[in-house]
């Protein structure tokens, strides 16, 4: 029985779509989600989240915090839902932006180390850039 | 003169005219936004739909209600209002029912002596209580036909600012709700203290013995969740605001391209009617005077050329049969 995963977010559903695991960050550290796990309510960090699909393939999205669901399984089937203000898929991201917001961090950062905003940024940037280049 | 009435008239019908046709035009754009604002209304339903399940888990395992968003209301000495408006006019009574209502809250809230801060939202709430002098602690325009998520992140931290810091020990949020294309209707909920109670009562024992794990604590994920749950109700109050805006202005719209079409056709019988009139007028001034002149010719006879002299030129006559007779025996 597979996984079946979400991705909400709050202008529209980003991602719907069957899984073998979902690996994701929670603010205490790694989890990973493999049918049949018990329910579970996470908050997560700014980090990707791996999805492996079913065909041996695997989606990566940038999550920017939020939170990770798993539902008490019905008819067998479990499902994750992970709600998010801010989540991409790989393909939607646009490198140069990414890249440009990361410099962008960075010489703020560079500027006053304690601007918590920039640091904020910094980390957006860097989840974006893995993602789109795994 | 008659012709300047017919010329006022038809100026008026190619005015109505111009009206009618801005008229259509935007009741046509709105009909096509008004189904974009309900799909988007459909697509965020799902985040928000989420998010209160959680919140019913949260709240069936127990986790605990003590949270300043949570903390029930014991005595109202201030009272938040936040009013959706839009930002634009044209849409019928639809500013003017939400801004009533608002107003209707705030003088409730004055006669019972109690304090109240106000929130707007869209230009028309923001003139309409600024120019009657309210106290307005915030507003944000700009963005009423088509709200985006940054934007109820933004009205939820200062509506949420107010009942934390502010002293407001209740919000109340003013808004149009979209029942269906045709109907939409005020109403004023209040917002905060979010209803835990009820959300509890409503969970269920499902959540409670399907025994949720928490990382890093229940109260912890209740924490950071509240303020995004906040967000997505601003959020879904806009988007239904604006499908409820576009829907009014759509309506309105249709009623005005009516009338002026009905305006046109008033106008263009007026038209004809004043024309009619005047062309009668110009017949019976041609036939009168016309009939003027028969008179005069059955009347005093001696005015008449051919009163005058049964043979008008008789000398000329004359000397044609003279020349006459003289070419005769030539030939």
């Amino acid at each position: 029985m597979p996984l079946l995963v979400e991705l909400v977010s709050p202008e529209r559903v980003a991602y719907t779509g069957e899984a073998k695991m979902v690996i994701c960050r929670t603010t205490t550290g790694d989890i990973a989600f493999l049918p049949g796990h018990v329910p579970f309510i996470g908050v997560l960090a700014t980090h990707p989240v791996r999805v492996l699909l079913e065909d041996g393939g695997e989606q990566i999205i940038a999550v920017h915090q939020g939170f990770v669901e798993v539902s008490p399984p019905e008819d067998g089937t479990t499902r994750v839902t992970i709600l998010s203000d801010v989540c991409e898929l790989s393909e939607t991201i646009e490198v140069a932006r990414a890249q440009q917001a990361k410099s962008a961090a960075e010489s703020a950062l560079a500027s006053d180390s304690e601007d918590v905003e920039a640091a904020a940024a910094l980390r957006r940037a860097n989840v974006r850039l893995s993602v789109a280049n795994a | 003169m008659p012709g300047a009435q017919e010329r006022v008239l038809r100026r008026r019908i190619a005015s109505v005219q111009n009206t009618k046709k801005i008229t259509r035009a935007m009741e046509l754009i709105a009909a096509t936004r008004v189904v974009k604002a309900q799909v988007r209304a459909n697509e965020a339903r799902p985040y928000s739909e989420r998010i209160t399940e959680v919140i019913q888990d949260l709240a069936a395992a127990g986790a605990d209600a003590d949270h300043p968003l949570l903390r029930p209301i014991e005595k109202v000495e201030k009272i938040g209002v936040l009013v959706l408006s839009g930002d634009r006019g044209l849409a019928g009574a639809y500013n003017t029912n939400v801004i009533r209502a608002a107003e209707q809250e705030i003088q409730d809230a004055r006669s019972k002596g109690l304090d109240y801060s106000l929130v707007t939202v869209g230009r028309k709430a923001e003139g309409y209580f600024r120019f009657r002098n309210f106290d307005i602690d915030a507003s944000f325009s700009g963005f009423t036909d088509r709200p985006t998520y940054e934007e109820a992140v933004a009205i939820a931290a200062r509506v949420t600012d107010m009942f934390v810091n502010g002293g407001c020990d209740r919000i109340d949020l003013a808004y149009t709700r979209f029942v269906t294309l045709g109907t939409q209707e005020v109403v004023v909920r209040r917002f905060l203290p979010l209803e835990s109670e009820e959300t509890i009562a409503s969970a269920g024992d499902a959540g409670a013995t399907a025994g949720f794990e928490f990382e890093p604590s229940a109260n912890a994920v209740l924490e950071s969740l509240l303020p995004r749950y906040i967000e997505s109700r601003i959020y879904a109050a806009l988007l239904d605001a604006a499908a409820s805006e576009l829907a009014n202005r759509q309506r309105a719209m249709k009623s005005a391209t009516d009338n002026a079409q009905e305006l046109i056709i008033k106008y263009t019988r007026k038209m004809n009617q004043v024309r009619q009139e005047a062309i009668t007028t110009e017949i019976m001034e041609i036939i009168s005077g016309a009939e003027a002149l028969a008179d005069d010719k059955s009347g005093p006879e001696d005015l008449l050329l051919d009163h005058l002299s049964a043979d008008p030129f008789p000398n000329v006559l004359d000397r044609r049969t003279q020349h006459s007779n003289h070419e005769t025996p030539r030939t």
